[in-house]
């Protein structure tokens, strides 16, 4: 299987922060990447690293993203019109808010077509008729009708497909999804879930799907990264990472929702500590395995089928 | 079950209509063209009763009316008709709360503090106000409030903006605490905090609840956690409670259709990849609730019945009631 999107070793700082710490994925056609983290981790930054969005004094200042094997990492850390031309035509990206993304005073079809032209020669009916077919495609009833009306007459769930239309448009290889059913309500998540799951599974579009959510990365994601203070600390097939997680952080996670305990009974709690920046593990002050060989470099420990923690004491060992 | 003592909390028939505002220009405006309604109902005709030392859930998603009937019972709405007691006396009198011994906690805790007044101020504000605690003794009070949310009495001096999402929920349990409330009302606490964090928060509130005997009402869209603190758990959609049981009983036996598409929406942990069996449709907008069973345009069951008679919340075993027709006569 060739990647469609792969980044290697990718680090992105500001300052002296080092929000994404050399990460690496590979991500094939059709498939969802689940890249999860809690607020901090580095996961969001990750996906705007990828589309070159980072503001100053963020900066993207190692490794390389390679998009349907091109090299794009200049593109990214150059940006400017070079990169324009390859976001939202080859990569495209879904927000969390889509209030915060569509323009509130234009008509959906009008912003739609707009974002057609900028990468199709297109007549202007023709963009409005690929910006129909697009609002079909994410399952939007009476699409003609959709096109005309501004974003507050939409909800909150119709405005994402909006989005994700949107980011359908070219056809996109890759689509960075960045906590796109956080503030929506479950019958709807699921619905958007069950069509992003369709998308991936007839388009071959490859998405990465940024969530704090396991539940949801459990049931979309083909493979997972968990993400901690910048770095990968634990990849694998999904149901692997989250049915036997191997890192501390993982499995600490895993045990915080509350789906799964007594109820009334007191939650797992994860000791509190800041993350760490050195060469040893960023979880050690927190980690009940914790000893001094952690302040150490960390080996990455493979567990089979692609399962893979970075971790000198994972769990079950 | 909650006949017996007299309850912490009894929310009677309460309606809550949010009439808009409507401007001059359209009033007149309204005389010449069809004037669409401008009345957001809300809550319609709700009941229900909080035991003494009980938790109950409520559960629905955005637009159900669980927020508002949340501040309904903790006296920060009037109610358009019906009445919300504690066992001490009505929440409201004449329009206005009558006693502090009903708290809320709200969702964001970066909202609901005063980021200009250091966090000692903000919880001794309410009881000094109150006379539960003389000024000069506040300082002393504060600092056993936060030491009793799990919070360093050291920080006191601080403002919000020095405070993490958990802490900053620690101290406005605090503040809560510090009126020495019967019932808490608690809406979407945990919903903004990450995982790791809303396992200490609920920890907390199960600690706090058992020491301090209080009953709440936890308002939240997250059936786990529901599931986790709640003793009883109500279900709502727009604007009406469809379904009231034990927690045991309604995770267990789900009666109503919403219900049962609710808890298919949710995704689980390990249950494995691309199983969706999604709800069709959208809430409708509570502007024009559908007549009869407000579910009826989304319900694979609905009948003839059900789009002109609403379901009464009847039981189906003892301590679980739901309002469906399918369950109670059937829906021809």
């Amino acid at each position: 299987m060739s990647a469609v999107l792969e980044v290697k070793d990718l680090r992105t700082s500001f300052g002296a922060v080092r929000a994404v710490d050399g990460v690496s994925f590979a991500v094939g056609r059709g498939q969802v990447l689940g890249l999860v983290g809690e607020s901090g981790s580095g996961k969001s930054v990750t996906g705007f690293s990828i589309m070159g969005l980072v503001d100053p004094p963020g900066r993207v200042v190692g490794g390389s993203v390679w998009l349907e094997g091109e090299d794009i990492t200049p593109l990214l850390t150059r940006g400017g019109e070079a990169m324009r031309r390859v976001r939202g035509a080859r990569v495209a990206m879904v927000f969390q808010d889509p209030l915060m993304t569509l323009n509130p005073v234009l008509r959906v079809g009008t912003q739609m077509a707009a974002a057609v032209r900028a990468h199709a020669p297109v007549s202007r009916a023709e963009a409005w008729a690929r910006a129909e077919a697009a609002l079909a495609t994410v399952g939007i009833p009476s699409p003609r009708q959709r096109l005309s009306a501004y974003p507050f007459q939409l909800s909150g769930g119709m405005r994402q497909r909006v989005a994700i239309a949107t980011a359908l448009l070219h056809g996109p290889a890759a689509i960075i999804a960045d906590e796109p059913t956080t503030a929506l309500d479950v019958s709807i998540q699921a619905q958007i879930l069950a069509e992003v799951r369709r998308l991936a599974d007839e388009t071959g579009t490859a998405f990465v799907w940024i969530t704090h959510d396991l539940a949801v990365v459990s049931s979309l994601a083909d493979e997972v990264c968990v993400m901690y203070a910048g770095r990968v600390v634990e990849r694998g097939p999904a149901d692997a990472v989250i049915g036997g997680p191997r890192h501390h952080y993982t499995a600490a996670l895993v045990a915080s929702v509350p789906g799964g305990h007594a109820p009334g009974s007191r939650l797992p709690q994860v000791a509190q500590g800041a993350a760490l920046q050195d060469q040893g593990c960023p979880f050690r002050p927190r980690c009940p395995a914790a000893d001094a060989a952690c302040a150490g470099p960390v080996p990455e420990v493979a567990f089979g089928a692609g399962h893979l923690a970075l971790c000198h004491h994972p769990v079950g060992t | 079950m909650t006949d017996a003592p007299t309850p912490a909390l009894a929310i009677e028939h309460v309606v809550k209509r949010f009439d808009r505002p409507v401007p001059l220009g359209a009033r007149v405006a309204a005389w010449f063209l069809a004037a669409e309604p401008r009345v957001v109902h809300a809550v319609s005709d709700v009941s229900l009763v909080v035991g003494p030392r009980e938790v109950v859930g409520l559960v629905g998603e955005s637009g159900c009316g669980k927020s508002t009937l949340g501040r309904v019972a903790a006296g920060v709405y009037a109610p358009t008709s019906g009445t919300v007691r504690l066992a001490s006396g009505p929440v409201m009198e004449h329009g206005r709360k009558r006693s502090p011994l009903v708290q809320m906690i709200h969702q964001d805790p970066f909202a609901s503090l005063d980021p200009r007044m250091r966090v000692a101020e903000t919880v001794a504000e309410g009881p000094v106000l109150h006379g539960i605690v003389a000024r000069r003794e506040a300082d002393g009070y504060v600092a056993a409030m936060l030491e009793r949310v799990g919070l360093d009495p050291g920080l006191r001096r601080r403002y919000p903006h020095q405070f993490s999402g958990g802490q900053r929920q620690r101290v406005a349990i605090a503040r809560a605490l510090a009126l020495r409330p019967e019932v808490l009302v608690l809406d979407e606490p945990v919903a903004s905090l990450d995982v790791s964090i809303q396992a200490q928060v609920l920890n907390l509130f199960l600690d706090l609840r058992r020491d301090l005997g209080l009953a709440g009402l936890f308002i939240s869209h997250d059936l786990g956690v529901v599931r986790h603190v709640a003793d009883r758990v109500a279900i709502m959609y727009l604007g009406r409670i469809v379904e009231l049981g034990t927690a045991a009983a309604l995770y267990a036996r789900p009666a109503h259709p919403y219900t049962r598409a609710l808890f298919a929406s949710v995704p689980k942990l390990g249950a494995g990849r691309g199983r969706f069996s999604p709800i069709v449709g959208e809430i409708p907008s509570a502007l024009a609730p559908p007549p009869g069973c407000h579910f009826h345009p989304r319900c694979p069951h609905a009948g003839p019945r059900c789009r002109v008679e609403a379901p009464p919340l009847l039981e189906n075993e003892p301590g679980h009631a739901d309002a469906c027709h399918l369950d109670h006569g059937g829906v021809g």
